[in-house]
């Protein structure tokens, strides 16, 4: 499978925090408009991709937006105070360079402290590189969200870039959706918002589908770097099939389901149980009367950072499995 | 069957959450005599109705959740030795020295080890143990484990239910497999009386997650009354007497913001009317109960939750008195022959 | 003055009973449907002449405060709070405990009488007691009741530069704007939500927000305010007498973008004072109202509050007026096609 880090790269550079997913929300409906049969953007936002099938209706969901900084505060001389959207930590904010949406740039740094341990993101500001309240207001607003600014690289087989926390689940989405060949399920791509800061448009989303099963495509940590936190996921090792995170126990059907697939058609898979944390499916599947859930989760170190890490057989492993079982007859 | 054996039974099965199913045969066979219809929904709910003897469409959702904490498997370490996490709410150091099942592709015996003390130094043994220094010990090797044992199996604490004195038992996941045998009373007492509302008992799944089975077939019945069956904290001399009930002293009648006011109040006398014992237990706030799920539920649900005395929450060692239990289906089974449709709207009024 | 009644009437979170009652009574003949739904919040419907999205106002009905606990041999009156509640604010203050509003104190230990470490420690509700002045336990619980619910005992006060002093502000400022607005002529229908709970977890939001199905959501509140002067700028969530306050987002909502920029716009045309909530704590029921069903467009529009969440909330009144024009001119947007 060719690797399309042209579409990557697209992807992970497109400005798209969470509440603010118009422009992902483009670059994706503009890549994918010729593979589907229907698309809709409903109220939250989320972007919906229907192709038509008379099989079990399959909601497949992986979220546009990305984690950010909301400007709450411009002082005399320019500097702004900010909030996160999402899960920001202040030690991996230090020093980072963030990007708004009208393309100004700025820096992020702490007051002085004593025990830099102490840090939290309200002894932090950005430097946009003004002197004045007015200057810097003239570019930004209270209000105004910026995101961390992105450096996209690729070798043979790791990507590194921000935001592939969950831009690389999109891509896995739009990837399937160009090889899926003839099926009879009826599935609906949705790119969701606001996963970041609590599955928000998961849950309107499918509420609105009432599908009969739901899968995400989500990142998940691993354990294979030195002293990790222990975990059995690794790169290299396939598409992990998640069976418990804190939003979600993997229905036991999908599970095997998912196992199976991977097994007829030699795709590689890993098992993985998080031990924190939460995507999508953990909002679809207690929706209305209950959805059998699942994840396909792509293996990145270092998420929620600036340089996220994962490997391009994975994500290719990724792409297959989510493939293959779309194509197959699902029966519950 | 008798209630303590069905309990006996229940707690000596193994239904960790997400994965009910290997419980829920159990508890069809008791309900299905007598009850009208068995259902199981998406999620795994078992969902049995009892109709009512009059057409009023009145439904009243009852439900006890048949799941239990348990482990997972993490890891497999490079001498065999099984890594794991808690799936639910469980105190690591309740789990040294515990006898384990590990539910892999066979169930394997185990037991939960942890450094030997004499290799700690003196503040580490006075320091509660982490769950990532204990490991499960299947006594194979890593290729044999491998074979057997896969990341994500389920792994159950070995415990046998045991009588103690009077009607005392103590077990595993008496939380909340009581609840389950006291919406068994209750059948058995309604079977004798007239009842007009359509009864739904749902044992439900997920509780321990987070709730999640009581959000989905609370959607699915949409009935005009929940109400919740789950164990309360008994008293021990350790806590403090404002936020416990005592054991043997019957259900305890939640009262607070999750709870329906003019409906408890209607227990409340149902109770004394029949002389049934209980007590009263506050929470202001949210009940961690499938109450909670319930009440938010669509247009919303008048909420009661009965709680049963229970020692030693979530430990292996859970005691309960069975004749709580009795009382809390003989409770639950006249509150629902009380409600009619003359009085209903009145008793939801606020 | 309603807002008088509105703050002197008790309303502890799972117990709106007295202030639900009123809000009845107070928009009953202005109003086109009015019900109580089935967890106690009033969901009424005030029909206008043109067709706009569906628009949902809420504002909560309840309070925090304490509940009854245990009653000790004495007679002594243990609690527990209802509500997110500072503990410190407790001690030497007046309360009402239940339906018959029994007055109580809670009362320490006098100071002469305390070591120096102790002082130095927030009084915790196992050393606060409620004492109503009963010699036993059997002469307590001839009056109170395990499970009253108790609140502040609290006067509406005006004092200073058009400044207000009650309990309850939050929100009871809130529905005071909501009913101003029922009572008045809009074109639009409005269903309006008087929410219960909302203290102890958005409960009333959920099913309101199921049973209406709006489009728009718009929440009305009173919001806290750090405006104290050892308070650094960025940390000052809102200011009193600034305006009414736009929320940006909070750990419930990331408050639509679009809506937002309406809004600010429609104050400036007004020249109407605003002020953003430069914050993201806390939380309020719009989590619940924008993410019903299939979703919603929602804001909150708050009136910022000094001391929040204890007897003594201070709030402008100026603020309460420039919110409640707000809120008109906001809808007079929507039935112009604002937000189409």
């Amino acid at each position: 499978m060719e690797f399309n880090g042209q579409l990557l790269k697209k992807l992970v550079d497109t400005y798209s925090p969470s509440g603010m997913e118009e422009r992902i929300k483009d670059v994706i409906a503009e890549e994918i408009k010729d593979y589907v049969d229907e698309m809709k953007v409903d109220t939250l936002g989320n972007l919906i991709a229907r192709k038509k099938g008379n099989g079990k209706k399959i909601m497949i969901a992986g979220h546009m937006d990305q984690i950010g900084l909301m400007i709450t505060d411009i002082d005399e001389k320019g500097f702004l105070r900010f909030t996160n959207v999402g899960g920001i930590s202040p030690f991996i904010s230090l020093n980072q360079r963030v990007i708004f949406e009208n393309g100004t740039i700025g820096v992020i740094h702490c007051e002085h402290l004593e025990d830099i341990g102490k840090m939290k993101l309200d002894k932090m500001f950005i430097d946009i590189g003004v002197s004045s309240k007015e200057e810097a207001e003239k570019q930004v607003m209270i209000g105004d969200v910026c995101v961390y600014h992105n450096s996209y690289y690729e070798n043979e087989n790791r990507v590194m870039t921000g935001a592939l926390d969950d831009r690389i689940g999109c891509y896995v989405m739009i990837e399937a959706l160009k090889q899926l060949s003839r099926t009879e399920n009826d599935i609906y791509m949705v790119f969701t918002v606001q996963e970041e800061v609590g599955l928000r448009g998961a849950k309107t989303s499918a509420f609105g589908i009432n599908p009969d099963i739901g899968i995400s495509l989500d990142v998940t940590a691993t354990g294979d770097t030195p002293k990790a936190r222990p975990m059995a996921v690794s790169l290299d090792k396939g598409a992990a099939i998640k069976v418990k995170d804190n939003s979600l126990i993997t229905h036991p059907k999908i599970r095997k389901i998912m196992i199976e697939t991977a097994k007829e058609n030699n795709i590689d898979y890993q098992f993985e149980v998080l031990e924190y944390g939460g995507t999508d499916s953990g909002a679809i599947h207690i929706t209305r009367e209950g959805v059998p859930s699942g994840v396909i989760s792509i293996p990145t170190r270092y998420i929620h950072t600036s340089s996220e890490l994962a490997s391009k057989k994975d994500i290719n492993s990724c792409i297959s499995l989510l493939t293959k079982m779309l194509e197959k007859n699902i029966e519950l | 069957m008798d209630s303590k054996k069905f309990l006996k039974e229940l707690c000596e099965g193994v239904g960790i959450s997400g994965y009910e199913h290997t419980v829920v045969n159990s508890i069809i066979n008791e309900f299905k005599p007598l009850t009208d219809e068995i259902q199981i929904d998406k999620l795994g709910n078992l969902i049995a109705v009892s109709r009512g003897n009059k057409d009023t469409n009145i439904k009243i959702m009852i439900a006890a959740h048949m799941d239990e904490i348990g482990l997972m498997v993490k890891d497999i370490d490079k001498n065999g030795f099984i890594k794991f996490t808690n799936v639910g709410g469980i105190d690591s150091r309740t789990l040294l020295a515990q006898e384990v099942l590990v539910h892999g592709k066979e169930c394997l015996f185990g037991v939960i080890g942890a450094k030997p003390p004499h290799l700690s130094n003196p503040s580490e043994r006075n320091d509660a143990i982490k769950m990532k220094d204990l490991s499960i010990d299947v006594g194979l090797k890593k290729e044999a484990v491998e074979k057997l044992v896969e990341v994500g199996d389920l792994i159950s604490i070995k415990r046998s239910f045991t009588d103690l004195q009077g009607n005392w038992v103590s077990g595993k996941a008496l939380d909340d497999r009581a609840g389950i045998v006291a919406m068994f009373e209750c059948v058995k007492e309604l079977s004798k009386l007239k009842h007009e509302a359509d009864v739904y008992y749902v044992s439900t799944v997920q509780e321990e997650v987070g709730l999640r089975g009581a959000v989905t077939s609370t959607y699915k019945i949409n009935p005009d009354i929940g109400i919740a069956i789950d164990v309360g904290f008994g008293a021990t001399p350790e806590l403090p007497k404002e936020d416990v009930i005592d054991i043997g002293k019957g259900p305890a009648i939640t009262l607070g913001g999750n709870i329906h006011p003019t409906l408890r109040k209607h227990l409340v006398e149902i109770a004394k009317e029949y002389n049934i014992k209980f007590q009263t237990e506050i929470e202001a706030g949210p009940t961690g109960t499938d109450a909670r799920a319930m009440q938010i539920t669509r247009a919303g649900v008048p909420t009661l939750l009965l709680s049963l005395p229970l020692r030693y929450m979530h430990t292996s060692v859970e005691t309960i008195d069975m004749d709580d239990i009795k009382a809390c289906g003989q409770l639950l089974a006249r509150f629902i022959s009380s409600i009619t449709s003359e009085n209903l709207e009145g008793l939801l009024c606020y | 003055m309603l807002l008088k009644k509105l703050t002197e009437a008790n309303g502890v979170s799972g117990n709106e009973k007295e202030v639900r009652d009123l809000i009845i009574e107070e928009i009953k003949d202005y109003v086109d449907d009015i019900k109580v739904d089935r967890i106690g919040n009033i969901i009424a419907y005030k029909k206008g002449s043109i067709e706009t999205p569906k628009i949902m106002i809420a504002a909560h009905m309840d309070e925090v405060g304490l509940i009854v606990t245990k009653i000790d041999k004495s007679g002594l009156i243990s609690f527990k709070p209802v509500g997110g509640l500072d503990k410190r604010i407790l001690v030497s203050k007046v309360v009402k405990i239940g339906k018959d509003r029994i007055s109580g104190v809670i009362g320490a230990k006098p100071i002469h009488l305390q070591k120096s470490n102790e002082r130095s420690k927030a009084l915790d509700y196992n050393n606060l007691y409620i004492d109503i002045g009963a010699k036993s336990n059997e002469q307590a619980e001839k009056i109170v009741q395990v499970g009253d619910y108790i609140a502040f005992d609290s006067e509406y006060i005006e004092f200073g530069d058009n400044f207000v002093k009650a309990k309850a502000l939050d929100d009871r400022v809130g529905c005071n704007i909501l009913i101003d607005l029922l009572k008045s002529d809009t074109k639009a229908s409005i269903y309006a939500a008087f929410t219960v709970m909302e203290e102890i977890g958005l409960v009333g939001a959920a099913p309101a927000s199921y049973q209406i199905d709006p489009d728009i959501g718009i929440v009305l509140e009173g919001t806290t305010c750090a405006d104290a002067t050892d308070v650094e700028s960025h940390l000052q969530s809102t200011n009193v007498g600034k305006g009414p306050a736009i929320s940006l987002m909070d750990r419930t909502t990331i408050f639509d973008r679009k809506f937002r920029d309406m809004i600010v716009e429609t104050a400036k045309e007004n020249n109407i004072p605003y002020q953003f909530r430069r914050s993201s704590a806390g939380g309020n029921d719009s989590g619940r109202i924008h993410t019903a069903k299939e979703g919603a467009v929602t804001t909150t529009l708050s009136v910022p509050c000094r001391y929040i969440h204890s007897p003594i909330n201070v709030m402008s009144k100026d603020d309460y007026e420039n919110t409640g024009r707000l809120l008109k001119q906001v809808i007079k947007k929507i039935e112009e096609g604002g937000l189409k």
